[in-house]
């Protein structure tokens, strides 16, 4: 990332922590950050995969 | 002191105790024994429920003497990871904040089930915090440890079960396996486990983590014990909203079949990048016992890795969103950090990610068209060492915790059946993954029983006690 992008990450934790209401200190950002950085990264492959609009998701909840 | 049940599997401790050779107490109370001489070393054990213990195999016996049917694992010493609930007992799920709860009416399915057919609880095991976790490594209650060189982890989450059995203090233990949980510490502790099909055996009463991956089973020395132990856990329950409602599906009856027309192929590809020699050794002794000589490459199996990444990071987060706001400074922080930040995965990738997992359990599906199994490394390593943060592999240094699972995740994301088996090798054993289709633990459970009498797969005796 660069520090650019790496500020827009701390700006998007600030604005979801504030809009679900979690506690984000000071000194647990820098392990947060990194954690969402390994997210986001394995999130873009997932969604770089083209799927059919009909795929259903696999839930199991069944009725 | 040596009792005389000490190094006796389940199958030997039950036949000696329904012929009156043994008594239930007795066993229970080697038991105990092995765990006070051994449990502080390794720390696998967080409850020891001596006193229940005891009033069951006296109630065992009993039942015993008046020429009833107790069941096959008659006087058979278990012990349960800590997320399992045990009456009386708050089930902490290796947490400080879930010690507040109040004292469980009742046991976990499984464990009804296991003594329904005789056997005996001793205790709850150590886990990782709520089970996100790979090393076995715990802040509050402290590692369990590898019994095998107590310097290095047991592995995770499941590790003081691990710990336990591959030990010799209990011949089976239950756990938990979202991403690897099972099969982590079969591989580091050098025993064999059990991943079933998802929904095959009831969470009812478990304390959950990831509602769409998580699973439970049985790790234990030898496959006859694991089969014994499955067999006994099977069966619908309502109290479960995953768990099938297919009838029970015995494996023992078919455990000794010859192997000879399975087709067994080992995963290529992804399977084969990121291991240490050790783990391609151990894959290559298995492959070649079995005369597998075929490749399949797992389609899009470093996706299937992501997607479960995704899952597990979000639905954890839903879990545990309002004590993450009430209680931050009791998690242990990198487990809570892990949480906040799966909070914040937009919700569209989660939806995508469910999406990928259907369209990749197609593809699974269809693979097993042409082959029964599929052998792959349960971890890239040998148990790290504790508290190791790192391992270079090629040349590239690698985080230890991020990495031990990636072998095994892709599998439980779309719950497929699998047998871990240890391999022995010098110094520390390491573990293959044998993989079969849904519903076919039996296949599983009879190859692994191949390669244990062909002397590939066994528990070593632990040298680290």
């Amino acid at each position: 990332l660069t520090a650019k992008s790496s500020d827009q990450l701390d700006d998007y934790i600030d604005a979801v922590a504030k809009a679900v209401a979690l506690p984000v200190e000071d000194a647990w950002r820098p392990a947060v950050r990194a954690n969402l950085e390994v997210s986001l990264r394995l999130a873009r492959l997932v969604d770089e995969f083209a799927l059919p609009d009909e795929t259903e998701p696999a839930s199991v909840y069944s009725a | 002191m040596t009792e005389k049940s000490d190094g006796l599997s389940a199958s030997e401790i039950a036949q000696a105790v329904l012929t009156r050779k043994m008594s239930a107490f007795d066993a229970a109370e080697a038991a105990l024994a092995r765990i006070a001489r051994h449990n502080p070393v390794l720390n696998a054990f967080t409850d020891v429920t001596a006193d229940r213990a005891r009033a069951r195999a006296r109630a065992v016996d009993a039942a015993i003497a008046a020429g009833k049917n107790v069941g096959p694992l008659a006087g058979v010493p278990f012990a349960v990871k800590n997320l399992f609930d045990v009456r009386g007992l708050s089930t902490r799920a290796g947490s400080k904040i879930n010690r507040d709860l109040p004292p469980s009416p009742r046991d976990a399915t499984l464990i009804e089930r296991l003594e329904a057919a005789g056997a005996v609880l001793i205790g709850a095991l150590n886990m990782g915090e709520y089970a996100y976790d790979f090393t076995g490594e715990n802040v509050h209650d402290g590692p369990s440890r590898n019994p095998h060189d107590p310097t290095r982890m047991s592995g995770g989450s499941s590790g003081g079960s691990g710990s336990a059995v591959g030990g010799g203090l209990v011949p089976i233990a239950l756990g938990s396996d979202t991403n690897g949980s099972i099969r982590v510490p079969s591989s580091f502790c050098g025993v064999f486990g059990l991943k079933p099909t998802y929904g095959r055996l009831s969470r009812a009463r478990s304390y959950p983590f990831v509602a769409s991956f998580d699973h439970l089973g049985p790790f234990a020395r030898n496959v006859g014990d694991l089969a014994l132990a499955y067999d006994a856990m099977q069966g619908p329950d309502p109290d479960d909203a995953a768990c099938t409602t297919r009838p029970v599906e015995p494996a023992m009856p078919s455990l000794a079949q010859d192997i000879g027309n399975l087709r067994i192929a080992i995963a290529g590809g992804y399977f084969q990048t990121n291991v240490f020699p050790e783990a391609s050794e151990a894959v290559a002794r298995v492959a070649r016992a079995l005369g597998a000589t075929r490749t399949v490459d797992i389609p899009e199996a470093a996706r299937a890795r992501a997607a479960a990444y995704i899952i597990t990071t979000t639905e954890g987060a839903s879990l545990h969103l309002d004590r993450l706001r009430k209680r931050p400074d009791d998690y242990d922080p990198a487990v809570r950090d892990r949480f906040i930040a799966g909070a914040m995965i937009p919700a569209p990738f989660v939806d995508k990610a469910q999406k990928f997992r259907r369209w990749y359990r197609a593809r699974m599906l269809e693979l097993f068209q042409s082959v029964d199994v599929i052998l792959a490394p349960a971890t890239p390593c040998v148990a790290p060492k504790l508290g190791q943060v790192n391992f270079t592999l090629d040349g590239v240094e690698l985080p230890v915790r991020a990495n031990i699972g990636i072998h095994t995740q892709p599998i439980s994301f779309i719950g497929l059946a699998v047998v871990a088996v240890p391999v022995p090798l010098e110094p520390m054993p390491i573990g293959v993954q044998v993989i079969a289709a849904p519903w076919r633990e039996d296949i599983a459970l009879r190859v692994a029983h191949a390669l244990e009498r062909a002397g590939v797969a066994a528990a070593p005796q632990p040298r680290g006690l």
